[in-house]
């Protein structure tokens, strides 16, 4: 089949906008294959192992824009289809948009501001970082593969201005009440968070919105700040902060498992807080001795639960017992237990928020006899040695680098994990397909509607070969996230899947089913 | 740790600037806060993150007190004398000129032929073909104006007998020379060789200088030159290739003493006139001035600010404020620009002169907003000035708080090329200069623009990063 080359010089485009015009334009029915990217040397190499390259594109600087189209069609049209995927998207970028190509030159236009968000790729992330601390700005790096050198020199630097620097990683954060990056529409409070995990942060964030209560500042940090190498310096300094803000009454503090030694740092930092702290640090142990003003949580469920007892003065205990919650859904899925086939035992866990892909593995350790097995496990002993197939339980998180590579973030994007689900679900050991459904700013317009149509296909596909697999999930979300939860909710149960009211229950109930 | 201003930030207005996902931006705007989305492009090139040095130097602190003390300086005419016996390491059989070191064999043609010019007028040769013996004989000594606290324009050339002007940065106590200014045509500093040009060099020793030095000594305070640049400024000058208000400032403020200090009328009238004659009369104060500024703002450790940027016609060469004694060289540029009847771009010689040292102090090429006649040597219009100004402020540390542009709602000029700016976004300083004929002897022959070389701050910038930062 034909292949046609276009190259667009000088016409820079962000590789996410690339990646989903490309997705969209294999969609045409004329074309066949599609690719859409900036004219690197890496991208050259792409398109030859894609089968796309033509000499054409040779001559694409990095600077210019390559569209390949594979094609039966008029090489002039299929091209102007892609490239009008393009114009469209950007036509809606130029609203919000002035001539600034920098920050500097953004801040001369506008000096009020105080905040950049920062999304680029990693590898010009940390100059762009650097450019916005200098110019006084706090900064969200949300960009992935920043050397760990330059995350410690940039927080030491910001540190040295005053400023936060979030990230690099960082998912979230809410400040003044405005969410950055992934961030949900949770109300303004009293609780302050500090998180060096994402979805954790807005799982935590939601679960007490949903109680009503809300956040002062959330804070992210990003996922290498409690290591041993940066040893938590935005973690403290956020810290620091919250103590010291008048609005601030509780500290609530969010990690994926965290360096030893920064954890023995952070209890003495806390040692003498007035404010009441809770902390959920996945995977961690608690000192031995603890400031009465510290609770020690293990999940992100009781993290929120806990919280709210001791903002609302109630016993922790009653506030935290899942039993109630839990019992009805365990009822209705107790019949269902019985229909599975006596090979199907395993639970397959697909995530797109990696705190709640460790969250769940955290209530498996207690749950389950036999290993969960994971590209992003709790001990290192239960690596999931091939990504590609699972064969016991498996929790993996599509969010990590291994899966992400040249695709959109499964929180953006459901590809992937409608790609992982159909695989899953065609293993007939395969008893429970659990996955997470993350709502909010920055998150995919509707995932619920997406996720829900991919599993009606899969499960009329599956009720052919009779052999039932349960579809269980949690949506980390509030009712004023513009996909709305209650709308999210009823949508994935309409097509059959069971709805649990927090990561945690779903993780329980998915172990509830494949237990004997 | 200081985390007042992020308390301050608590309180405060999320007001977002976002670089690449245009939809985090969209969703900031839904929330009802303020942002704005930056049309970012990529570098050509990634580049290793200076931040700090291997010692755990801010490198944008260091930045900081070098643009500080260029900024805290002052600049006054406080006398004159000869080069002889005023200029630090000076010798009888040394002559300076300007840009980084050369040897004879290198030196281009208006170098070559500003040095057997200078030999003929000091009289160490009776013609130009004896003065070439004598300058490859290595009798001589050559030395670049910038190892002497001297700058010099085009090629340069200060010989000993010249009488120079003095200025002082009184605040870090240092002082920096430059000669007296010729005019424009067949003059010395443009290679030109002659008669008329000693004749011209000898009136100006013997009347101009002890004219002008009379009335200098005779004002207190001297003349204060930093003061008379951020006037000209606004009154259409870049102070390096357009002067014309300099000029005039300078006769207005020296006018009188001349007067009270004459000892004929006449001379006093010829001196008058020759200033008033030459508008470039300003540029080696301007020069001298920048260069007094700019020396305080040297050694200054883990600093990337440019503290020499100079040409000789055949390389260009820069030296950063961190590493003062180091000269980082590329090959001199190509002016574009006008020139006079009978000459074009076969003619001219590549860049050449210390007068880039008012690009390296924040005006000149960096303050082009504020003289927007300058583009019509290269068929611009103020529009292209306005833009190269704003386009220097992506290169440069801060803004210069005592020179103002008026057309820019009178914001500093951009100020201390930063070589981590640079090589990083790859805009290159702007230069406004004059153009010299390739051979010795002829002279001036246009004016234009050009960028300085990148080569030469891509060698400080991995010099730097070498020495000071790598592990």
């Amino acid at each position: 089949m034909p292949i046609f080359t276009r190259i667009l010089k000088n016409q820079y485009h962000d590789s996410v906008a690339l990646m989903l015009a490309t997705r969209e334009s294999k969609h045409l029915v004329e074309i066949t294959d599609a690719a859409l990217m900036m004219g690197t040397e890496v991208n050259k190499t792409l398109l030859k192992q894609g089968g796309l390259y033509s000499p054409e594109a040779e001559s694409a600087l990095a600077n210019d824009l390559i569209i390949v189209i594979k094609s039966e069609g008029d090489a002039a049209r299929v091209l102007d289809q892609a490239q009008a995927l393009l114009s469209a998207e950007r036509t809606q970028d130029e609203r919000a948009s002035t001539k600034a190509s920098t920050f500097r030159s953004a801040l001369r236009a506008r000096p009020q501001f105080n905040t950049a968000v920062i999304s680029i790729a990693g590898a010009y992330a940390p100059r762009e970082a650097r450019e916005a601390l200098a110019g006084g700005l706090n900064v969200l790096l949300f960009s992935d593969n920043v050397s760990l050198q330059d995350e410690i020199n940039l927080k030491k630097f910001a540190l040295s201005r005053g400023l936060l620097l979030m990230g690099p990683g960082a998912g979230t954060a809410i400040i003044n009440g405005v969410g950055l990056g992934f961030a949900n529409a949770v109300p303004h409070g009293e609780i302050g968070i500090v998180s060096a995990a994402g979805t954790g942060l807005q799982e935590v964030s939601t679960l007490l919105a949903r109680q009503g209560l809300g956040i002062s500042q959330a804070v992210g940090t990003g996922g290498r700040d409690l290591s041993k190498a940066v040893g938590g310096l935005m973690f403290m300094a956020a810290i620091d902060a919250l103590q010291a803000d008048p609005t601030t009454c509780m500290i609530v503090l969010i990690s994926k498992p965290p360096d030893a030694e920064s954890v023995d740092h952070l209890f003495k930092k806390l040692s003498n807080s007035q404010k009441p702290v809770v902390l959920c640090l996945l995977g961690a142990d608690p000192p031995a001795q603890m400031n009465p003003n510290l609770y020690f949580t293990r999940t992100l469920e009781e993290c929120a639960c806990t919280a709210q007892a001791v903002f609302t003065s109630s016993n922790i205990d009653e506030m935290c017992n899942n039993e109630s919650g839990d019992k009805p859904v365990r009822e209705k899925l107790a019949n269902i237990k019985g229909n599975f086939k006596v090979d199907q035992r395993y639970i397959r866990a697909l995530y797109s928020g990696g705190t709640l892909c460790y969250e769940a593995q955290v209530i498996w350790q207690d749950e389950l006899a036999d290993p969960v097995l994971s590209n992003a496990p709790l001990f290192a002993d239960l690596l999931i040695p091939d990504i590609s197939t699972c064969s016991g339980h498996s929790a993996l998180d599509l969010g990590e680098e291994e899966f992400t590579v040249g695709r959109p973030h499964p929180m953006i994007d459901n590809e992937l994990r409608i790609e992982r689900m159909t695989q899953e679900a065609a293993d007939p050991r395969t008893a429970v397909i659990l996955f997470d459904v993350v709502l909010g700013y920055g998150a995919h317009p509707h995932p619920a509607e997406e996720l829900a149509q991919a599993i009606t296909r899969i499960m009329e596909n599956e009720s052919q070969k009779e052999h039932s697999i349960v579809f269980l999930c949690s949506i980390t979300g509030t009712q004023a996230d513009p996909q709305g939860y209650e709308q999210s909710k009823a949508v994935l149960q309409n097509a059959g899947v069971i709805v649990c009211s927090s990561n945690a229950q779903a993780a329980r109930m998915a172990a509830f089913l494949v237990k004997a | 740790m200081n985390i007042e201003p992020i308390n301050a930030y608590f309180n405060g207005e999320t007001r977002t600037i976002n670089l690449g996902l245009h939809g985090f931006a969209a969703d900031i705007e839904k929330q009802g806060a303020e942002v704005l989305q930056v049309n970012w492009q990529p570098p050509a090139e990634i580049l290793p993150n200076l931040i700090f040095t291997r010692d755990g130097v801010s490198i944008d602190d260091a930045n900081d007190t070098a643009c500080q003390r260029i900024m805290d300086s002052g600049a006054r005419l406080i006398g004159m004398g000869l080069a002889r016996e005023v200029i630090p390491g000076m010798r009888e059989d040394m002559i300076l000129h300007a840009g980084p070191p050369i040897t004879w064999e290198r030196m281009c043609g208006p170098t070559r032929g500003a040095i057997m010019g200078a030999l003929v007028y000091e009289g160490f040769a009776r013609n130009e073909q004896e003065a070439e013996k004598i300058a490859a004989s290595g009798d001589f000594t050559f030395e670049p104006c910038h190892h002497h606290q001297a700058v010099g324009p085009m090629a340069g050339i200060i010989s000993p007998s010249m009488p120079v002007f003095i200025i002082e940065n009184e605040k870090f106590g240092v002082l920096a020379y430059a000669t007296q200014n010729e005019g424009l045509g067949k003059v010395l500093r443009y290679g030109g060789m002659g008669a008329e040009v000693y004749q011209r060099l000898h009136w100006m020793d013997d009347v101009l200088y002890p004219t002008l030095a009379r009335a200098i000594d005779s004002l207190p305070g001297g003349i204060d030159i930093k003061s008379l640049i951020a006037q000209a400024l606004s009154m259409g000058d870049e102070c390096h290739n357009r002067n014309r208000a300099g000029t005039s400032l300078f006769l207005r403020a020296i006018a009188p003493a001349l007067i009270r200090t004459q000892k004929n009328a006449e001379d006093t009238a010829r001196a008058f006139e020759f200033i008033i004659n030459n508008d470039h009369f300003f540029l080696n104060l301007s020069m001298a001035a920048g260069k007094a500024c700019l020396l305080p703002a040297e050694k200054i450790k883990g600093s990337t600010i440019v503290t020499v940027m100079a040409r000789n016609g055949t390389d260009f060469g820069i030296r950063i404020s961190s590493q003062p004694q180091t000269w980082f060289t590329a090959p001199a540029g190509r002016v574009d620009g006008l020139y006079l009847p009978g000459y074009g771009e076969v003619d001219a010689n590549p860049d050449i002169g210390d007068s880039t040292v008012t690009e390296t102090a924040g005006y000149g090429g960096f303050a082009m907003a504020a003289a927007p006649a300058i583009t019509q040597f290269v068929g611009g219009n103020p529009q292209m000035a306005l833009d190269i100004t704003e386009e220097m402020y992506e290169i440069t540390h801060t803004e210069h708080n005592a020179f103002k542009i008026p057309a820019m709602n009178f914001r500093g000029t951009p100020l201390g090329i930063d070589i981590r700016r640079v090589v990083e976004t790859g805009i290159l300083p702007q230069i406004n200069t004059g153009i010299a004929h390739k051979e010795p002897g002829i002279g001036m022959v246009g004016a234009g623009i050009l960028r300085a070389p990148q080569a030469c701050f891509e060698a400080a910038f991995n010099h730097f990063q070498e020495k000071f930062c790598s592990e």
